[in-house]
């Protein structure tokens, strides 16, 4: 493999752009990060979708 | 490897020639009336989730702004309003906007529709659809009527905050849709009477154009009192309150009173004052939109801190 060693005069002339556009990923990023947490930690407790019958977790006879 | 030609362009668009594509004097609108209107609805929204949801109802109102800066470019040349814009100017190329434009629709449709609900990511879509190519391809260049239709595409931004908050459409948002609905028509053609040959030279039928300067007073008028009754009215739904009916009496008794100052001038009176009346409406115009909302979210803080 061979890096890119010199820099050519475009790594300059698209500086702004280069830095915006990471920055916009970056956030995204985080947004759909935070959204994840908050959304799963609002469902509740989540468990007994398991393989293995978990009869506590299991509503009584109404 | 040598140079290609697109190496060779003299000018590099830069991050904000893109960001200028999303129209961002029209997205701090719409960032505020939605939030107003996730703010203001009756289902508490968990602080990121609401974010969240304003972030990408903005994303989506700018992907809107990009696609008709791609299929305007011609017009936008030719304004002078407009011809500093991106595409126009030649930073930034048709078909760029064209991609930006669709990439951040779909992005903005998919994420506001994981964040809340499918109601509102099908509103958001259908907005971007109403503006980019109802109004933008359709109505635009071919009915003087087109600043009253495409009016509605920037009336749905807070119905998409209250549905994202509700999941569902009610009175009050239908009354915050009409209140923007409403006030487009006289906001433009103020702005259209003092911009005048701009739309003329685009060869776009403004009401000026196609029915005369007198004809646009009178509609401006019109609007206006129909607007008065309907933006007084929210006051008396849930989310109305003393703040909203002090703000909303106060601003439309002004906005009706410029309103029939501009029927009563004609074209002599407007130039003699270079169209102060018409600017002086226009300028308060944009106060009246963001004062309504504004006390709406002050009538909410009242409600929450149990104050009314």
């Amino acid at each position: 493999m061979m890096a890119i060693r010199a820099t050519h005069e475009i790594h300059k002339r698209r500086l702004s752009r280069n830095v915006g556009v990471a920055g916009v990923l970056v956030g995204f990023i985080a947004v759909v990060f935070g959204l994840t947490v908050v959304k799963v930690t609002n469902l509740g407790p989540v468990e007994g979708f398991d393989h293995v019958v978990r009869p506590a977790l299991i509503e009584a006879d109404k | 490897m040598t140079d290609t030609s697109t190496f060779d362009r003299e000018y590099e668009a830069q991050f904000g020639d893109y960001f200028a594509l999303l129209k961002p004097r029209v997205m701090s609108l719409v960032v505020f009336t939605a939030m107003v209107g996730l703010l203001v609805a009756p289902v508490a929204v968990h602080p990121m989730v609401g974010f969240t949801a304003i972030l990408f109802i903005a994303v989506g109102a700018g992907a809107s702004g990009a696609l008709n800066m791609w299929w305007d470019a011609d017009i936008d040349a030719v304004m002078r309003r407009t011809s500093k814009r991106p595409v126009p100017a030649g930073k930034v190329d048709a078909g760029e906007a064209l991609a930006i434009g669709v990439a951040l629709s779909g992005i903005s449709v998919v994420m506001l529709a994981l964040a809340t609900n499918l109601a509102a990511a099908a509103l958001l879509a259908f907005t971007i659809f109403f503006y980019a190519v109802v109004y933008t391809m359709w109505l635009k260049r071919w009915t003087p009527q087109n600043i009253v239709i495409g009016g509605a595409a920037g009336a749905f931004p807070p119905m998409i905050g209250w549905v994202a908050a509700t999941g569902s459409i009610s009175l009050e948002a239908v009354l915050m849709f009409t209140l923007i609905f409403m006030w487009t028509p006289p906001h433009f053609w103020a702005l259209a009477l003092f911009m005048r040959s701009d739309y003329d030279d685009a060869g776009i039928p403004m009401l000026t154009v196609t029915h005369g300067r007198k004809v646009t007073r009178a509609h401006i008028l019109g609007y206006t009192a129909v607007l008065a009754p309907l933006a007084i009215g929210l006051a008396f739904t849930s989310i109305g309150g003393p703040a909203y009916l002090v703000v909303a009496i106060a601003l439309n008794a002004w906005f009706l009173k410029g309103a029939y100052a501009i029927w009563r001038r004609d074209e002599v009176m407007a130039e003699a004052d270079n169209f102060r009346v018409e600017k002086d409406f226009f300028r308060f115009s944009l106060l009246y939109l963001f004062a309504h909302f504004g006390a709406l979210a002050v009538d909410a803080g009242l409600r929450m801190a149990g104050v009314a």
